[in-house]
């Protein structure tokens, strides 16, 4: 699997998104105007439980944004070179590997702005920064697919919303609490079902993914 | 249908809902699983005619899950005092395979292409559908259901339905699948019919 040309396109991705550095930048001030507006809304109000659902919903949208436009470039004459050249399942994992990525580097910036402006309330960090990554890792799975079949659609932009919400409910609902729970810092004892329970989500996820995408691929 | 029931606390006479209302999602359960499967077959095998046998399938259990909703809600309202809770994990799980589905029709409509259509949906169905049976597995597993046979709640347990009860339950179950059957039967007939005309 890690073979050179995975790593190519891991590259190539990487490459593109510095290049234009006006979409980098926009998300970074998405994110950053979206925190400083729940900042001053939700002014006084900060509790566990709102500090918590706001943080999600914040990543939620990002994410979305983020993995959204994954497949857009590849459309037409760069659609057929890439069906020539690369195997699916190399192509759909070196879009996954690198929307996991980009998506955990802006959760954390994410993460810190929000500590800042809003308030830092966490308990337990290393069991929050754990879910984060396990949910940047089932959300880049499922967006990632999703963003290659709302590229097959009409109207792409809003048609990778509504695809992408009701499936990502599962990872999101767990994320919610175990990140609960890391915000009141508790032992890891307890979180460690739903832990595992959000390990095989993800796996399920990311498994179902890779052996849908081919057909995708072929349309 | 107007036998002896067993009194029960909260549910009293309202136990009947259980020969309409449970079989009525196990039904549309059961069609969302031949919709998974004719998906995954027209994916194997490329037949398109197995595609909207896979669409005629989810339309059945769309239909078949009005009538769930209204006689949940309507049962809702006189033993749980309210029309719709968010509390309940069961009625989670169903708001949101409903919105699969409609999210499944619309983008089955918006893309014209015919074979990139019946693609794409396909891996839709198949994806969505996992997803929303984890979400029924998983969730209820975090909170408790108020739903009867949960979280100590009577009905449906081993002590709670009677020998009659359960005989009209389990032909219920029996006649609303053989009824759901039969819808699909008649709406793949048409597609049938429909695709030789346009060949």
């Amino acid at each position: 699997m890690f073979n050179q040309q995975l790593l190519a396109l891991i590259k190539k991705e990487f490459t593109l998104e510095f290049r234009q550095k006006a979409s980098l930048g926009g998300i970074l001030v998405y994110v950053v105007a979206t925190i400083f507006i729940s900042a001053l809304s939700f002014n006084k109000i900060i509790v566990p439980e709102v500090w918590n659902a706001l943080f999600w919903i914040i990543f939620l949208f990002s994410a979305i944004t983020i993995c959204g436009k994954s497949f857009t470039k590849e459309s037409g004459g760069a659609a057929l070179n890439n069906y020539v050249l690369y195997k699916p399942l190399t192509f759909f994992t070196s879009k996954l590997i690198y929307n996991f990525i980009f998506l955990l580097s802006i959760s954390l910036v994410t993460l810190f702005f929000y500590s800042w402006f809003v308030g830092y309330l966490i308990n337990n960090f290393a069991l929050f920064i754990l879910v984060l990554t396990l949910a940047c890792l089932g959300f880049s799975a499922i967006l990632t697919l999703m963003s290659a079949i709302a590229s097959k659609a009409d109207n792409n932009y809003t048609m990778m919303s509504i695809l992408s919400f009701p499936v990502l409910i599962p990872v999101l609902i767990l994320a919610l609490r175990v990140s609960r729970q890391a915000i009141d810092g508790l032992a890891w004892s307890v979180s460690a079902d739903f832990l595992l329970i959000l390990i095989s989500v993800n796996t399920i996820c990311i498994v179902l993914s890779i052996l849908l995408f081919p057909y995708l691929w072929r349309a | 249908m107007l036998g002896a029931v067993p009194r029960l606390p909260i549910l009293n006479e309202t136990i009947r809902n259980l020969y309409y209302h449970v079989p009525l999602w196990w039904a549309m359960m059961f069609q969302m699983g031949i919709s998974l499967f004719y998906s995954a077959k027209f994916l194997k095998g490329e037949n398109k005619q197995d595609e909207r046998f896979a669409y005629n399938a989810a339309l059945v259990g769309i239909l078949l899950s009005i009538p769930g909703l209204i006689t949940g809600s309507l049962w809702a309202r006189y033993t749980w005092g309210t029309w719709w809770t968010f509390q309940d994990p069961k009625l989670n799980g169903v708001a949101i395979g409903i919105l699969i589905y409609l999210i499944y029709f619309i983008l089955r409509a918006s893309i014209i292409q015919e074979t990139a259509r019946a693609r794409v949906s396909s891996v839709f169905n198949i994806f969505a559908f996992v997803m929303f049976m984890l979400f029924i597995m998983v969730f209820p597993r975090l909170t408790d259901s108020l739903h009867p046979g949960n979280g100590g709640n009577p009905a449906f347990g081993k002590y709670d339905l009677d020998n009659n009860m359960r005989l009209i339950f389990y032909s219920a179950v029996i006649g609303w699948m053989c009824f759901s059957g039969w819808l699909l039967n008649i709406l793949n007939r048409i597609s049938l019919i429909k695709s030789k005309i346009d060949d």
